[in-house]
Formats: structure tokens, sequence, C-alpha cells
């Protein structure tokens, strides 16, 4: 389970939104499931299909993490087009079997927020809460 | 010299749990080479077979990233602090 704050998950979808028409990435710090702060990050890929979040980002974000006490703990990024399941990209790229794999599909009127963990390159998807 | 390495979690358990460690070296390369003598279990995540670095490592000497800095020649020193981090991608 995931818990993401009403105001954290507004954070995430309205950066998926900005980077239109391109992908949006950015990361998550908190600690045991529960997302403390969200760091919007550039998609240094420049892409709507793929997404790198820029090594800059990544830095910065640990850093402020751990000034508060936090870890990183996942990631999120949007499909433009596409249902919000990890590609095979994403299963295949996934950093670590600790995180958070937040997906946000921006492909009805409506974005849906869907989070996974993937291990070993097993997808589980995670219900996420906005309420503690 | 002697310089800070800072692991994320992910590369912790290869390096007895530490967040932070030290390493001896004037470049990256040496770094990386006092880090394995170290930590063996690190090297696979560190440098390719052929002994390059790892595509999907970011690492910084400070806040530089070692991409513009000559990756495995970049210069190193005392009080620098070297930051190991995952790459973040996907598709």
């Amino acid at each position: 389970m995931l818990l993401l704050a009403r105001p954290l998950w507004d954070r995430v979808v309205a950066h998926c939104l900005d980077g239109l028409p391109l992908e949006a990435c950015g990361l998550l710090a908190g600690r045991e499931g529960e997302v403390l702060e969200v760091y919007p990050a550039s998609n240094a890929a420049h892409s709507a299909r793929l997404y790198t979040v820029e090594p800059r980002d990544v830095l910065r974000a640990d850093r402020a993490a751990r000034d508060a006490g936090w870890d990183l703990i996942g990631v999120w990024h949007s499909h433009t087009h596409t249902l919000a399941y990890p590609s095979p990209t994403d299963i295949e790229q996934a950093p670590d079997p600790d995180w958070h794999y937040v997906l946000v599909s921006l492909s009805d009127v409506e974005p849906v927020v869907r989070s996974y963990r993937i291990v070993d390159r097993v997808v589980q998807e995670e219900p996420v809460r906005t309420e503690a | 010299m002697t310089v800070e390495v800072r692991l994320p979690n992910i590369l912790r358990p290869m390096a007895a749990g530490e967040p932070i460690v030290s390493a001896e070296g004037t470049s990256l390369r040496e770094v990386f080479d006092d880090l394995v003598r170290q930590y063996p279990a690190l090297r696979s995540s560190l440098l390719t077979p052929d002994g390059e670095m790892h595509r999907h490592l970011n690492v910084f000497v400070n806040d530089d990233d070692v991409r513009y800095l000559g990756k495995l020649d970049a210069k190193v020193g005392d009080a620098d602090t070297v930051t190991l981090m995952p790459a973040v991608a996907g598709g």
C-alpha cells in the first residue's frame, strides 16, 4: 500500500499535465510506504514514449530527502496515451526492488494514478490511499 | 586521497549496510577499484565486465556529473564527495 496524501497526489498529476505532450517524471520521498514529499523532475529523454529522470534532479532529490531524514522511496512518470501499467522498459529498468513505481495515465479525460512494486521483473499492483 | 562515497539504498547491502564509506584514489577509476577491493559485491553494480562505468549508475563528484568530467577518468581529491545514484528511467 502506498499512502500519497491528496495535496501530493495533486502535485504529481499537475506535473504530469504540465509535461504534456511529453512524459513527465519525478521522485517520491518518505518512509515505509508513506510519501512525505514529491520532487518533480525534468525528463532528460524529452520524449512522449520514454523518460529519464534528469540525473541532477536525482541528486537534488536525494540530498533533500536525506536532509529531511527520509529516503527516496519511488518514482512516478506519466503515460500520455497508454494505461497506467508499467511498460516492458519500466520493468526492465526498475532501479530498486524496494521502490514504489507510480504510473499516471493521461490517456483519458481523468488522470488515473496507480502504484506498483517491481521485484525481479514481477509486477504487483498495490493500493494507493490518499488519506491516512 | 581519501574521498567520501555516498551509496544509495540499493547498494548498501553490498557494502556492509553502510550509507557512507571511504575510499582512496585520485581518479574515479581508482576510487571504484578501492571500493571493489573493500566490497567485492559492488563490482557488478559499478562496472561492466569490460571495466567501464555501469550505464545504470549516475555518479557525481560533489555537484558535478562525471559524464562531463571524463567518467572514470574524473579527478577526485581530499574532501571531495562521490555520490552514487541509480539511473531512473523507463518508458
